[in-house]
């Protein structure tokens, strides 16, 4: 389980020009590992996020996910691996109001076309790995910003990904739900094995990444062990 | 349908009132649907109801159109079609519209003459001189019985039998024998009055009809085109259609309309959904379910509402036919039109991209 990008250029347009999102990056993340990616407003955070989540095509440059190189696949070809390899932890939760905690977590497995039974299992795993095994039939609006934080970061876990993907998830939650949030994202990193990127502004949190990569401009300052 | 199944259950308010909406408009559309079809029986149930192919009227002149009305017929003419090769019968029909009495009760009923004996009426075979046939709703309206009698245009004739329902231009039926029917038959211009309206045919595949036509002086068309002749069917019929046709579009814009809101307000669902990784397609087919399931439970609803409306009207006076074709036809439609507009409005799901999920770029 990896995540690589190598020499990664992305740019949009902009104007009459075109604006450098991300210029030369290259990284690499190892399973098991978690990387910080830190940088101020505009820097390429969420660029290099969406080009690591095959949401965005970059200009040049290649991004290989658990040893698959993405380069010139289709866009289904691209959904598909995402759904199998890839899990995204975002900034707000982004809970589908009509479904419990636990569906939030089944859809993942029904979009896979896993079997009900063993989703519903998997699901409940899940929600007791994070602590949330009473709140299974609560909908979003039941839940509290940490609990429903705790759904996102199970239902990324969901379909077993390689690389984890993890946008600011401390922003909407105080100083002490966050630093469980970051626990907990620590914890299953090691014991899952993934390859694991957080992107923060937070640098209280940095603590517990095995790495810190600082973004400015669209490129990799400096990568550092905390 | 796993997400779909749940946001149905979850906006229960909003599918709802837009239920509620489909359940209205096929209520209207059934209701419309069964009477346009009982106006049209009215109408025209006794020319459907005749046992031949084609219907020859006098040919017109001065480019006018076909019409029941205005056709005369002489006798020379349908002795003619009769002796046409591949025809096999021709029999006069005259048809007209007058009054008839009995006990104190008169009613206005359509004369349909023809020759005693004749298979074109119902019964034709008690049809005399003076013994009329009486369709069941002219025979209720004068209160007279088989063996009762009854005034025709001064005449005084006895019922043969009450036999079939028909109509022409709302009017029940009296089939007479056609000298009978030629006393309220208005004067053509000719001598003796006309022989009859139009010729019955009953033809078969070798018939050259166009040349029987120029030979007899006629002009044939098929039984069901002949409709058209009558002057307040072609006019009744379209306007009913068309506000029909009106509510089908309405249905379909309106099933159009809530879902492109309803797409447009979950469209950052549907970002997150496909950032998780749910193809286009998968989305697609959720939400034309989810439309399906709305349409058919509303349109399932409305249609047996109007079914039991209608049941309950056609009891008494009001003209309304409830056949499969009356109630689920149209149910069919909606359904159909439905989903077509659901289609374009859902098909924005195509275009939403998952990147907006990962909130704006940093």
């Amino acid at each position: 389980m990896s995540l690589d990008l190598h020499d990664v250029t992305l740019t949009y347009p902009d104007g009459d020009g075109r604006l450098t999102a991300l210029d030369r990056v290259t990284l690499n993340v190892p399973g098991g590992g978690l990387t910080a990616v830190v940088g101020p407003s505009g820097s390429g955070k969420s660029s290099l996020l969406a080009v690591a989540a095959t949401l965005i095509a970059p200009d040049r440059g290649t991004v290989v996910i658990d040893g698959t190189e993405t380069t010139g696949m289709t866009r289904g070809e691209l959904t598909g691996l995402r759904r199998r390899k890839v899990g995204i932890v975002f900034q707000q939760a982004n809970l589908i109001p009509s479904l419990t905690a636990a569906e939030q977590l089944q859809v993942m497995a029904r979009l896979d076309g896993r079997s009900p039974a063993g989703a519903r299992t998997r699901a409940m795993e899940l929600l007791e790995a994070v602590g949330l095994a009473g709140q299974a039939a609560r909908r979003p609006h039941g839940l509290s910003g940490g609990q429903r934080q705790r759904v996102n970061i199970a239902r990324a876990l969901m379909n077993d990904p390689a690389v984890l993907l993890v946008d600011e998830p401390t922003s909407a939650l105080d100083h002490e739900r966050g630093a469980a949030v970051i626990e907990l994202i620590t914890g299953l990193t090691r014991r899952r094995g993934t390859a694991t990127v957080l992107v923060t502004h937070d640098r209280a949190h940095l603590a517990a990444a095995d790495r810190i990569v600082q973004v400015h401009d669209g490129r990799l300052r400096h990568t550092a062990a905390p | 349908m796993f997400v779909a199944w749940r946001d149905l259950k979850f906006a229960k308010g909003r599918f709802a009132l837009m239920a509620a909406v489909i359940v209205l408009i096929t209520l209207l559309v059934g209701l419309l649907s069964g009477l346009t079809a009982g106006l049209a029986r009215q109408n025209v149930s006794a020319i459907t109801g005749l046992p031949g192919t084609e219907i020859a009227f006098a040919a017109p002149g001065g480019g006018q159109d076909l019409s029941y009305s205005g056709s005369a017929v002489t006798r020379g003419q349908w002795e003619r079609w009769a002796g046409v090769p591949g025809v096999r019968s021709a029999e006069p029909l005259g048809i007209s519209t007058t009054r008839a009495a009995a006990g104190g009760r008169t009613a206005g009923v359509s004369v349909f003459g023809v020759e005693p004996g004749s298979a074109l009426a119902p019964a034709g075979e008690k049809i005399r001189d003076r013994a009329a046939v009486l369709s069941a709703t002219a025979a209720a309206g004068l209160g007279v019985r088989a063996g009762g009698t009854f005034t025709l245009a001064g005449r005084e004739l006895t019922v043969a039998a009450v036999a079939g329902d028909a109509f022409f231009s709302h009017t029940p039926v009296i089939w007479t024998a056609l000298d009978a029917w030629r006393t309220t038959a208005p004067p053509s211009g000719g001598s003796g009055g006309p022989e009859a309206t139009v010729i019955v045919l009953n033809t078969g595949p070798g018939a050259d009809l166009a040349a029987a036509d120029r030979a007899a002086g006629t002009r044939t068309v098929s039984r069901d085109a002949s409709l058209a002749a009558i002057g307040s069917y072609a006019s009744e019929n379209g306007s009913l259609q068309l506000m029909r046709g009106f509510l089908f579009a309405i249905s379909a814009l309106i099933i159009g309309a809530f879902f492109t809101v309803w797409t447009i307000q979950r469209s950052g669902d549907i970002a997150v959904l496909k950032a998780l990784g749910a193809s286009t397609a998968g989305l697609l087919r959720d939400a034309l379910g989810q439309a399906a399931v709305l349409l058919t439970g509303g349109t399932l609803a409305g249609t047996a509402i109007a079914a039991a409306v209608g049941a309950a009207v056609s009891r008494g006076d009001v003209p309304f036919l409830l056949t499969p074709a009356t109630v689920l036809l149209p149910a069919a439609v909606m359904i159909l039109l439905g989903v077509l507009g659901a289609a374009l409005s859902v098909h924005r799901i195509a275009s939403v991209d998952p990147l907006t999920a990962l909130g704006s770029t940093r």
